[in-house]
């Protein structure tokens, strides 16, 4: 088993106009593991990541990681945002629209460091013709791949993802569950990665973690906290077509148009689970996988 | 053209120039800490920033008078400490116009910050990169359109500023006379012709400047929705 990261005990207070809202978590984040901080709005989710991102200054309690202490009330330490090892992805981007994709990637270049990680970068997330664009000249998806792209540039040991699908079209976010899997994979780098999509939980999560009211309700791997068999059916796989995916399913044949597609695909006539969620049929794995 | 005229001229500029760099030096804190406050005292501090907006001039200009005046606490501490007289000189114009044309300055910058997303603020900073870094590279290139608003009413305004000179600085050629003040010294001295030319000067100058403010909206609203 790998080593934690990071470990933390936490609590926030943050009082609203009406309400009062309480946050208090315990976590351990392993080393190279790819953390989903998952639960329904307002659960504390994006405040658990800003705390670790030190966006929150208010949070008390102790985070550290090794003998490295990022912040801790009891002796009013507070490591800022800027010195921690920390890169983060936001919902709405935060692309600076003053910079074109080429110029916000090499903002986040360390002084001295060797700019051929920026092409690197520009390569690796398919980002070279886009290199001289500006964000307002991008898709969403694109906007994406480019602050992953940023995020990435510092090398940081922990990388923070706030929701960063939530505002794609489900192809879209598809090819980017594949391209944050591979970053993860890539650079074996811990991820904690914030969303309430069972699409997304399914298909990166290495461990999950449940918010509700600011306290952690559930923990484990994807399997256990979302039994596949819940909303999935088995089928033959007998083909496909485009984005179309033909699955026998029991002793009646459907087709189904699906979001995501995993590779390698299935073989013809091979036992696949099938998941039919609100945004239509999800390919899960094959029997045995 | 006349060397009065030229110089009531230059002062009136150099007077508006002075104060716009000095409020965007000591007005953009102010916007920056008004735009993300969350403190009670934002309203109290907000109506003060925008009092000059509905007071009279010479309301302004009185009680500088008498703050300024080396016969009270402020001004005697400015005189015998410093040895700074505001009253009836250029310093003295350039603290007024401070005042008086402060939410020009604040009220732009702080509309501009408020529009802009906290999260690249944010991002610069998980970027590893420092405050003043952020100021100069992701703060002000993004609200530059409000900077340049600002920094266009403040001029324009203290251009056309009228009662707190004449209450704080007098008529003193070279020195406190500004353009509004000289017209109204013209007109007095029935002097219709050299009135004209300042007034002529003035209403082009300041159509100039506010078309050029309208301009920059205009061109920073399609630069928005692009």
């Amino acid at each position: 088993m790998a080593h934690p990261l990071i470990q933390a005990n936490l609590s926030l207070s943050l009082s609203g106009n009406k309400s009062v809202f309480d946050l208090s978590v315990e976590l351990s984040i392993e080393s190279g593991e790819l953390l989903v901080i998952t639960g329904s709005s307002g659960s504390g989710k994006t405040t658990l990541l800003r705390i670790l991102a030190g966006l929150e200054k208010k949070a008390l309690g102790k985070i550290h990681s090794g003998t490295h202490i990022w912040q801790d009330s009891a002796t009013k330490t507070f490591l800022p945002p800027q010195k921690r090892p920390v890169g983060m992805v936001f919902q709405q981007y935060a692309l600076f629209p003053n910079m074109t994709v080429r110029e916000n990637i090499a903002y986040a270049l360390p002084k001295g460091a060797s700019p051929t990680i920026i092409m690197e970068m520009l390569e690796i997330k398919e980002l070279i013709e886009l290199a001289d664009n500006y964000p307002h000249q991008l898709s969403g998806g694109q906007q994406q791949r480019v602050a992953l792209a940023r995020a990435l540039v510092r090398q940081p040991a922990l990388l923070l993802l706030d929701e960063p699908l939530s505002a794609l079209d489900p192809v879209m976010r598809g090819r980017l569950q594949d391209f944050i899997r591979e970053t993860h994979q890539q650079h074996q780098l811990t991820t904690v990665l914030v969303t309430h999509n069972e699409d997304e939980i399914r298909q990166l999560a290495t461990r999950v973690i449940c918010l509700e009211h600011g306290k952690i309700s559930e923990q484990g791997s994807p399997e256990t906290i979302f039994p596949q068999k819940k909303n999935a059916l088995k089928g033959i796989w007998l083909g496909v077509e485009g984005q179309v995916g033909k699955v026998k399913i029991g002793d009646n044949e459907v087709s189904v148009s699906f979001t995501h597609l995993v590779t390698p695909l299935p073989n013809s006539g091979d036992w696949v689970w099938v998941s039919f969620g609100p945004e239509g049929a999800v390919f899960l794995k094959k029997e045995g996988q | 053209m006349n060397t009065g005229f030229g110089q009531t001229l230059l002062l009136t500029l150099r007077l508006a120039s002075c104060t716009t760099l000095l409020l965007f030096i000591l007005g953009f804190p102010l916007a920056y800490w008004l735009a993300h406050t969350r403190s009670r005292l934002r309203m109290w501090v907000e109506s003060l920033v925008s009092l000059p907006l509905v007071l009279p001039p010479t309301v302004i200009g009185f009680y500088l008078l008498l703050a300024f005046s080396p016969e009270n606490v402020l001004g005697r501490w400015l005189q015998d400490t410093w040895g700074i007289q505001l009253v009836f000189s250029f310093a003295g114009l350039v603290v007024g116009s401070l005042i008086y044309s402060l939410p020009f300055m604040v009220q732009p910058l702080q509309a501009g910050l408020e529009a802009m997303p906290p999260q690249l603020i944010e991002a610069s900073y998980l970027l590893g990169k420092s405050r003043w870094t952020t100021l100069r590279k992701v703060i002000l290139p993004n609200i530059r359109a409000s900077l340049w608003s600002g920094a266009i009413l403040t001029f324009a305004h203290t251009v056309g500023e009228f009662g707190v000179v004449l209450m704080i600085g007098g008529n003193i050629p070279g020195q406190t006379r500004v353009a509004s003040i000289a017209i109204f010294e013209e007109v007095e001295s029935l002097n219709f012709g050299q009135a004209h030319q300042y007034a002529a000067t003035l209403m082009v100058l300041s159509f100039l400047m506010l078309l050029a403010f309208y301009w920059l909206n205009q061109h920073h609203r399609q630069w928005r929705i692009r």
